[in-house]
């Protein structure tokens, strides 16, 4: 955009720059809000109206929270499920996404059909379950990974990056005795480092986000992921069920172990996302081209 | 829908393509045969977890029994069907999903675009990255915790809002178990989590427009204003005729998870939508079969709307989606 020195230009972008800031500003003072409110004591929560900066600094909701092992065991399971998941399914996403990316296989106009298809018309979430069901998969690990192993969306926009990687690379590499395989591992991917980290990022974030799968295939408490003990202990902790939270005996959780556990639920998603926050915009972009 | 035989002009060409030995056909198979492996995990994951489902589907006509299995569960015909449109309940969920949906579009659609125009004219880059990645971040929660840090913010137990309110000298409001605050809570939520995260197409759009435009305009004497109005909203009509589209196609599609995470028993009557409702019916009551059928027919609607719009965007001159 070039400058507009006239009065009108700066007005406008006087005006345009303090919404902005506003706008920001409301997206993260609730985070602020919860940050802080995780730091102090609940008793200073309920005496000074507004917390953005606690007046007294106490670690006493963190120490609660950690003070029993429910916590650590549903991090453990959200931090192994996120790891694996996101492993897994980038490995059969790539694979995938680049068998449909040459142009030269037979068949892969009817794959790519029968994909697109599953996102305009799905079986919905009885006859997925009792498929999961079926597969034995209730309370195991892998009915949080399996059922969504792979994303329609997300293949498709690895597949259109591979579309656009020049031809002759693959060539020559053919030509230099690599298999297909080779290919796929040795050239394709490393030239696709934003594409598979952009990826990775969102299969990761998904699975660390994963809350349906575990409510509905999980019976098991103890197996239950960060995201379902969280929404146990701030939302139905009002004493409407107290089955498998923290322990029975403690009183409803106040506002400043509420505010801490949502902290240690947010904090692996804060921790990568300065990293991988460049390459994300480029490959939302990719996503939005069409193929 | 790249088939290359498929464009007129080449047909020619490429026709001795068709009549190709299929000693030929079996060549170019076995060339290829490690593409066709690297495909197998990823077919099988569609077919066991997307067309399997699909399959399912058939218990909405039977009376389905876990025991029995689609085998040898018994027939009713469209008798599920018949129950969901005359089922008062039925009817006031689908209700309620039509109005969070239209929510959704009229409220939540142009808000990122908005907020995309805005942020285009920001000058220096630096700024423009700094809000960028401050409004992309709540897309990044998962609902339970942009629900969670609602409840933390408006309960009666000291939350923020409640509190600010009183000292202002309101009354305050229980904001989770009043029904009339459901709707207004769920469209902020999604605004607040997604409005960020929407611009990116929109910004990568507009950053596409030829500057040439601007600059003939400013001759022209154009303020900022015109600009946006004449050149810069004209260039994205068709990103956002898409995203509209995919909107629309998921009509009935609000999402389980936030809902659910808001829905209790005194805001039921406003929150319970198709979707928690398949959940509740199906998995808690045991009405395998009706749920089952609710989710068809909301399956299919969602099916006839995106391929009803696209048909209409492509009348209108656009592109469609596919």
């Amino acid at each position: 955009m070039v400058e507009d020195r006239s009065l009108g230009g700066r007005v406008f972008a006087a005006v345009n720059f303090t919404l902005l800031a506003l706008i920001a500003l409301i997206t993260v003072l609730p985070f602020v809000h919860v940050v802080a409110g995780s730091f102090t004591t609940s008793a200073e929560i309920a005496a000074s109206k507004f917390v953005l900066i606690p007046k007294v600094w106490s670690l006493e909701a963190y120490k609660f929270i950690f003070s029993t092992d429910t916590i650590f065991k549903a991090m453990g399971v959200s931090i192994g499920v996120t790891l694996i998941g996101t492993l897994f399914s980038m490995f059969i996403t790539a694979l995938m996404a680049y068998g449909l990316s040459r142009r030269d296989l037979d068949g892969r106009n009817v794959v790519n059909f029968l994909v697109v298809f599953t996102m305009l018309f799905h079986g919905g979430m009885i006859p997925t379950f009792l498929v999961v069901k079926e597969l034995g998969l209730i309370d195991s690990y892998a009915a949080l990974i399996l059922p969504s192993a792979i994303s329609a969306f997300n293949m498709i926009i690895l597949k259109n990056f591979f579309q656009n990687i020049p031809e002759g690379l693959e060539e020559s590499a053919k030509i230099d005795g690599c298999n297909d395989f080779g290919i796929l591992f040795r050239i394709v991917l490393p030239l696709s480092m934003p594409a598979i980290a952009t990826i990775s990022l969102f299969y990761a974030v998904t699975y660390w986000n994963t809350y349906m799968s575990a409510i509905l295939y999980l019976d098991d408490s103890a197996k239950w992921p960060i995201q379902v003990l969280l929404r146990q202990i701030v939302v139905l902790a009002s004493g409407m069920d107290h089955s498998a939270t923290l322990d029975a005996a403690v009183p409803p959780p106040d506002q400043s172990i509420k505010m801490a556990v949502i902290v240690v639920a947010t904090l692996p998603i804060l921790m990568v996302y300065p990293f991988l926050q460049k390459h994300f915009a480029k490959g939302a972009m990719l996503g939005s081209m069409k193929g | 829908m790249q088939d290359v035989t498929a464009q007129p002009g080449t047909v020619s060409k490429l026709k001795p393509k068709r009549y190709k030995s299929s000693s030929e056909l079996k060549k170019r198979l076995w060339r290829n045969k490690y593409l066709y492996v690297m495909l197998i995990p990823g077919i099988l994951f569609f077919v066991l977890f997307k067309y399997l489902p699909m399959y399912g589907l058939i218990i909405s006509f039977q009376d389905y029994k876990p025991y029995q299995g689609i085998t040898g569960s018994e027939w009713v015909g469209m008798e599920h069907f018949k129950r969901l449109f005359t089922e008062p309940d039925f009817i006031k969920i689908l209700g309620n999903t039509l109005i969070l949906f239209a929510m959704n579009i009229l409220l939540y659609f142009p808000v990122p675009i908005i907020l995309a125009l805005m942020l285009n004219e920001l000058r220096g880059t630096f700024f423009k990255r700094f809000f960028q990645t401050l409004v992309y971040l709540p897309h990044f929660m998962s609902w339970v915790i942009i629900v969670s840090i609602t409840y933390v913010m408006v309960t009666m137990d000291g939350g923020i809002i409640n509190e600010l309110l009183s000292y202002f000298g309101f009354e305050q409001v229980n904001f989770l178990l009043n029904p009339g605050w459901f709707r207004p809570m769920y469209i902020l939520q999604i605004i607040w989590r997604e409005a960020g995260w929407g611009t990116i197409i929109y910004l990568a759009s507009i950053a596409a427009i030829d500057p040439g435009l601007y600059e003939a305009a400013r001759m022209d004497g154009a303020g900022r204003m015109r600009q946006i109005w004449h050149i810069t909203l004209p260039a994205i009509r068709s990103v956002i005729i898409t995203l509209l589209i995919l909107k629309i196609g998921s009509v009935l599609d609000l999402g389980f998870e936030h809902v659910y995470l808001m829905l209790n028993s005194m805001n039921r009557n406003v929150a319970e939508i198709i979707d928690t409702y398949v959940y509740t019916a199906g998995l808690r009551q045991g009405q395998f079969s009706y749920s089952t059928a609710i989710g068809f027919f909301k399956s299919i609607i969602g099916l006839i709307m995106v391929m009803s719009v696209n048909k209409l965007s492509k009348k209108m001159g656009e592109e469609g989606v596919y």
